[in-house]
């Protein structure tokens, strides 16, 4: 009857295991049987330096006047064997990233950008182009597995050569550079006909041990006369060993990259599950430099989710020497703008979370091979809104080093920092804020 | 000809080096002999010029590595990656080579005399290796371009991940790689071939005796049935 009482509903409930996105995932596999492969770092929430906080000074210690008193940020990297050490202005460095994942301006604009702030750039997969070169007063080689374009006149005309054992996004992977992006130019200089996968090796084809890296460092040493800083990079997996084992190898420098670090092309499943947050990895890979005695003689650059002066702060307070920036540098050059949204609908997705830059359709022109698309990257302007993004991270950096009365960025130390969260007390080793307590290092 | 010699035991490897990268008008039509190299490794590497350089014994790693224009003779066995990455000139292995001789290299002739280990040609972009023995398993993984003659014996998973490259042997082989297929012997491959068997002193050896390997380009692209494959 009509006066029957109702029976209330229960609301339509989600599951937080099989959430929206883990359902879609599931029907897209179903559906085309291939793993999902995408652009971009881990997207989901890991510790991180917003986890960490300064103590600033107080009665104890006291500041420095922001607008008078200097607080250097210059770093020297690559002194313990090169004769040419490489001299920043910033600690702030932009990461490797290939060509080919990369359109030519947008490598043009990156050299244009760091160059103007007195920072290195960095070369990639598939070897070094005239824009970048010309454009980078301080450039790094990458000598990596596949040695794409690996030609040794490039490798005398770089200022210091980064041998990549792995990346932050996907510690002992490859890379695939699919069909899509492999334009006349790009397969020219891979030597591979046009339009065909490209998949690069995870590991060099010459040399498998940490013996055999001591041998190959050595042999890029002899090829450049003991000219150039040669640095290591790791993904961050076991950064104790690893860092430990790069510095008996002969590492001038050791970049250590965590698993939010971007990637051109691999995998979703790999991006989100292997490697471990940059926060986590940073103590262990300074301990292993402190017990050889080379701290600040082999220098530490790290990267993986560097985004404001604070990280950039936190980072080196931790003892970090530098760090590097690959995902903000292409969001500073105009990578997932807003303005494009209209464009981004276009291809199922928004600004912001555009991550499929393997498939070469980047509205943006930075993550494309399309002559017509590229176009779109005015190298000059975006080179120098580039510069403008990393001088607010020295500055930032700078705002916070002073505040903590520390008259250069390489003074600021893990003393200066708290954790909010256990986990990330535990793994920055800094104690949760309000107490002098480190997880696994003293009793609560 | 000039030749100037300098000996492993009473000279450093980087002066030998330092003095191989003189520029070209100091280095041009000479030979320098290293004696006692009792398997230095990075023996002559990097080098840039028109230069002969005779190594008299054995060489450890990464031997004439990155080569470009020089000549050089290993008078005994090499060790790792021998004329790794060479761009151009010729290098000569009258022994035998260890693992991943002539990685990656674009360019130039590498000869083996002798055996060559695994994954010889590994990733090769263009050099042409003639092999006089055998080679060990997974040689020219993902190999290219250029061209890989083997007189002896091939071993496991040979031409795995075939790119553009030419693979001719002679002998058996133990196991194509995945992607890795004969192909009729056409009249530019068996050019090609027999111009590197006359350069590499097996002028002898009858071109018909070679079976020719090449890519299927099933991998070119990505496709779920050939998932197994990768
Ligand atoms: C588009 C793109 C291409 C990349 N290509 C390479 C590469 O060729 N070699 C390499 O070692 N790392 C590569 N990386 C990783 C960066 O060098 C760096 O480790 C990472 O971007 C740092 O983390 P972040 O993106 O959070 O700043 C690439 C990253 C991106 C975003």
């Amino acid at each position: 009857m009509s006066d029957a009482p109702k029976i209330p509903q229960t609301e339509p409930r989600y599951s937080a295991t099989f959430d929206k996105n883990t359902a879609a995932e599931i029907r897209r596999a179903a559906a085309t049987g291939i793993y999902d492969i995408r652009g971009a770092g881990a997207k989901r929430k890991l510790p991180h330096f917003d986890d960490l906080l300064f103590l600033g000074a107080s009665i104890s210690r006291y500041p420095l006047e922001g607008y008078r008193e200097k607080c250097g940020t210059d770093v020297i990297l690559g002194n313990r064997f090169a004769k040419k050490p490489i001299h920043l202005k910033t600690p702030v460095t932009i990461a490797g990233m290939s060509f080919g994942a990369l359109s030519g301006p947008a490598k043009e604009a990156l050299g244009r950008g760091a160059s103007a702030v007195g920072t290195s750039t960095t070369t990639g997969d598939g070897g070094m182009t005239p824009e970048e070169r010309g454009q980078s007063s301080i450039l790094v080689y990458q000598y990596l597995p596949s040695r794409y374009g690996m030609n040794p006149d490039d490798l005398r005309k770089a200022d210091a050569i980064e041998v990549v054992i792995g990346q932050g996004a996907k510690p002992g992977g490859g890379g695939m550079l699919l069909g899509q992006k492999i334009s006349d130019r790009v397969a020219k200089m891979r030597c591979l006909p046009k339009g065909v996968d490209q998949r690069s090796a995870c590991r060099h084809p010459d040399w498998t041990g940490p013996d055999d890296l001591e041998i190959k460092i050595a042999e890029i040493r002899e090829i450049t006369d003991w000219e150039k800083p040669i640095y290591v990079k790791v993904g961050a997996t076991r950064p104790y060993f690893d860092v430990a084992l790069a510095v008996k190898a002969g590492a001038d420098v050791v970049v250590l990259d965590g698993m939010q670090g971007g990637t051109a092309a691999t995998q979703e499943v790999f991006i989100e599950h292997v490697g471990i947050p940059i926060l986590a990895a940073i103590r262990p890979a300074v301990q292993a430099l402190q017990d050889l005695g080379m701290h600040r003689k082999v220098q530490l650059i790290v990267s993986g989710g560097i985004r404001n002066g604070a990280d950039v702060a936190k980072a080196l307070a931790l003892g970090a020497d530098a760090v590097a920036i690959g995902t903000a540098a292409l969001i500073a050059l105009g990578d997932n703008d807003p303005h494009l949204e209209a464009e981004y609908n276009k291809l199922g997705t928004t600004a912001g979370a555009y991550d499929d830059w393997h498939e070469g359709k980047d509205p943006a022109g930075i993550t494309t091979q399309d002559p017509e698309l590229m176009k779109r990257v005015d190298p000059v302007k975006a080179g120098r809104r580039l510069a403008n993004y990393l001088s607010v991270l020295t500055m930032e950096a700078q705002v916070i080093a002073r505040a903590c009365g520390k008259s250069h960025l390489h003074n600021l130390e893990p003393e200066d920092l708290v954790a909010l969260t256990l986990e990330a007390s535990a793994m920055a080793k800094v104690p949760l804020a309000g107490t002098n307590w480190i997880p696994g290092v003293t009793q609560f | 000809m000039e030749t100037i010699t300098f000996d492993l035991d009473q000279h450093t490897l980087r002066e030998v080096n330092q003095y191989l990268h003189s520029d070209a008008a100091e280095l041009n039509g000479k030979t320098v002999t290293v004696a006692n190299p009792n398997g230095s490794h990075n023996i002559a590497v990097g080098l840039k010029s028109d230069v002969n350089v005779t190594i008299q014994g054995h060489a450890g790693y990464y031997a004439a590595g990155m080569n470009q224009l020089a000549n050089v003779v290993i008078e005994g066995s090499a060790g790792t990656g021998v004329a790794e990455n060479m761009m151009s000139g010729r290098v000569h292995v009258k022994g035998f080579a260890s693992n991943a001789a002539g990685a990656t290299a674009n360019g130039g002739l590498l000869v083996i005399d002798g055996d060559a280990g695994l994954r010889c040609g590994i990733s090769m972009k263009g050099v042409n290796i003639v092999v006089g023995g055998s080679v060990g398993s997974f040689s020219a993984f993902m190999a290219q371009a250029g061209n890989l003659v083997i007189l002896g014996d091939a071993g496991e998973a040979l031409g795995d991940s075939l790119y553009e490259a030419r693979i001719f042997v002679r002998g058996s082989i133990q196991s194509l790689g995945a992607d890795c297929e004969e192909k009729p012997m056409d009249a530019e491959s068996r050019q090609i071939l027999v111009n590197l068997l006359a350069e590499s002193g097996h002028q002898d050896a009858d071109p018909d005796s070679f079976t020719l390997l090449g890519s299927a380009r099933k991998l070119y692209n990505f496709h779920v049935d050939n998932a197994g494959d990768y």
